[in-house]
């Protein structure tokens, strides 16, 4: 099973870390692994995640989507965009509060680029009563300034990072910058997949519970496993979470939608599976987009959860061993998706999964008889509503 | 084979002296300025200089040497850089010199082609602060077997098992940093300074140098008095960027380096 001891995915992942961080990250694993096994802990969270997040989140069959994309290819949205802060990242933060708490940490950091994990991180703490600074770059805060005064409203302090891009990847490095310096009293929240060992593999198991219900629920609805799975993939939590369970069932296939941004031609793209090669960013090895000398690139999308150019050390992975495949959508594909879905079904989703949304049309077309695909509608489009304004003339 | 680090460590120890370590990025504000430095600092006092590669996520670095890194970024400076310079110098020094790098410009460069280009080049050792020594022991072994010296990390938050092993792996010095944080200019040491060196040094006998915010006169003694070598980086670089465009950038910088010891 991997990762294996060291945290490597077949040669993915490790701890590509200052000296300064390695104790915190054993000790990180350490309390992990003990708080896998513990039934209080456990108990705990899955209260939280039924009573507070508001799992199980359903899986909708959208029949007028299904409808409209030629009525082959029967689609199942996972709602994690009804889950409280209205994306899949909630899961993820409320599981690591907790661990800061039995950590005897009182303070929390994040990175966060849409915002989402963000507002999740300082809900969290507010719930938990830990202090909570969270790192945006200023473009991101351009972006997504109803995120920016949620998480005010929260209680935690949004920190601009002026430095690079201005977005995901230079808020990360804030923030592993400030755990260096409190790592005594901080825990810091990664968001994704990414990150040292044991982050890529516990906020997957955190985030495993949508594919854990969306297996009893695709069972109940057809009596059989879907043929797809399909969600977006910026660091690639909601696609691990969604298909990590199912990595056994060699019937289902997964596929992973990355954003072509201005298009792979443009050189303005955050598609690192596609476009990247190996290298290590913050932490763990990975594909990274870089430049010939190993300098990391900037990434672009519309959507800035998913504009980042690195990618959790799975996904790397599962590309290498051909068990996911990843394909591309464009900022204008994936606000062509938005529309479909809002005006289809009256749901509309965030700009990162309305990338996932998008590729289901082209998936349709390729498909010779009838399917069934689950797509993980990660979050809400609430957010994005100032940066879809920008773009689309109503 | 002898490495120019051991040997500095050597003839220092038989002074009773203790090694002053420069830090400097390559490139800021240009290689031929970053080469008259390095002269100009030895003749000022430098026992070793740390040449730094630039790197677009820095993630151990406070502002200032994140301001030198970007800035010679926008020139392109790249590993080739670093060896040919490396490799004029050497015509004209003996001083020690060690690359100073993050880890994915060396990986995405190659291992075993990084390693030959700095031996070649006349380097002596290799600093990489995102790689501890659990992970590419590869490269580590091709340095060593290159006679290159693998200078590895030990921080206030190093266990003592971390502290048995690290001191293990470690070859031509050892980089304890003084603060849990990043590079940059501070007050004063940390308060449990002393005693952190203290039970380091109760594991080895490699020579054992200070880095991470230091910045003066009274620092560098303090360092001195416990430990073999103080690392400056962030406080020169500082001197470095109040004078950029002066005619006497290095004159600038080596009377501050001289004013340290």
């Amino acid at each position: 099973m991997l990762p294996d001891k060291t945290g490597h995915f077949n040669g993915f992942g490790g701890k590509f870390v200052p000296e300064v961080l390695m104790s915190s990250l054993d000790e990180l694993e350490k309390e992990y692994h003990r708080t896998k096994r513990d039934k209080t802990f456990n108990q705990e969270l899955n209260y939280y995640l039924k009573h507070y997040c508001g799992r199980p989140t359903p899986l909708y069959f959208a029949r007028n989507l299904t409808k409209a994309l030629g009525g082959k290819l029967k689609i199942y949205l996972k709602r994690e965009d009804l889950l409280h802060t209205g994306a899949h990242k909630i899961n993820n933060t409320i599981a690591q509060g907790l661990l800061a708490l039995r950590m005897k940490k009182p303070r929390v950091i994040a990175e966060t680029g849409a915002g989402q994990h963000g507002v999740a991180t300082a809900t969290a703490a507010a719930l938990f009563g830990l202090k909570c600074d969270i790192f945006m770059g200023e473009e991101d805060i351009r972006r997504q300034e109803l995120n920016v005064f949620r998480m005010k409203l929260l209680g935690a302090r949004v920190i601009p990072v002026s430095s690079g891009s201005k977005t995901l990847k230079d808020a990360m490095n804030e923030a592993i910058r400030d755990w260096a310096t409190n790592v005594r009293t901080t825990h810091y929240i990664i968001g994704s997949v990414a990150g040292p060992h044991p982050y890529p593999v516990m906020v997957r198991d955190f985030q495993a519970v949508i594919g854990r219900e969306a297996r009893r629920q695709i069972m109940r609805a057809e009596g059989r496993l879907a043929d797809y799975l399909v969600a977006c993939v910026g660091g690639g939590s909601n696609a691990m979470g969604l298909f990590h369970p199912f990595f056994k069932d060699k019937k289902v296939e997964f596929i992973g939608v990355e954003a072509a941004g201005l298009g792979l031609a443009s050189g303005k793209y955050a598609a690192t599976l596609t476009k990247g090669r190996p290298g290590v960013l913050h932490g763990s090895k990975s594909l990274v987009l870089q430049d010939k000398d190993g300098q990391i690139a900037i990434a672009h999308s519309i959507a800035a959860g998913l504009d980042y150019p690195g990618v959790g050390p799975e996904h790397s992975y599962y590309q290498k061993i051909k068990r996911a495949r990843y394909v591309t959508v464009t900022d204008s594909q994936a606000l062509e998706g938005l529309r479909l879905l809002s005006e289809a079904e009256g749901i509309i989703p965030a700009l990162e999964s309305a990338h996932a949304i998008y590729y289901l049309k082209e998936l349709s077309r390729t498909i010779k008889s009838k399917k069934i695909a689950v797509l993980n509608l990660s979050g809400r489009g609430d957010k994005d509503i100032g940066i879809i304004r920008e773009y689309l003339k109503l | 084979m002898t490495n120019r680090i051991d040997q500095k460590f050597k003839a220092l120890k038989a002074k009773g002296k203790k090694a002053l370590i420069v830090y400097l990025t390559c490139g800021y504000p240009d290689l031929k300025i970053t080469e008259q430095l390095v002269l100009e600092l030895e003749k000022r006092g430098a026992d070793i200089i740390e040449l730094g590669v630039p790197f677009s996520d820095p993630l151990a670095d406070g502002p200032i040497i994140q301001e030198a890194s970007e800035y010679a970024l926008k020139k392109k400076i790249n590993l080739y850089d670093v060896f040919s310079l490396v490799k004029r110098l050497r015509k004209e020094t003996d001083i020690p010199l060690c690359l100073m790098g993050y880890y994915n410009p060396i990986f995405s460069f190659g291992q075993v082609r990084f390693v030959s280009a700095a031996k070649s080049a006349g380097l002596d050792g290799i600093i990489i602060p995102d790689l501890p020594p659990e992970e590419d022991k590869w490269l580590a072994d091709l340095s060593r077997k290159a006679g290159l010296k693998t200078i590895f990390f030990l921080s206030p938050t190093s266990s003592l098992r971390r502290i048995r092993s690290i001191s293990r792996a470690a070859s031509g010095f050892i980089y304890y940093v003084s603060l849990t944080g990043v590079t940059g200019e501070r007050a004063s040491l940390p308060a449990d300074l002393k005693q952190n060196i203290k039970t380091i040094k109760r594991y080895t006998q490699k020579p054992l140098c200070v880095g991470f915010g230091i910045s003066t006169r009274r620092q560098v003694e303090e360092v001195f008095k416990i430990a073999d070598g103080a690392i400056v980086g962030s406080a020169v670089i500082r001197v470095i960027r109040d004078n950029i465009g002066k005619k006497d950038l290095a004159a600038k910088a080596g009377e501050f380096i001289r004013g340290l010891r």
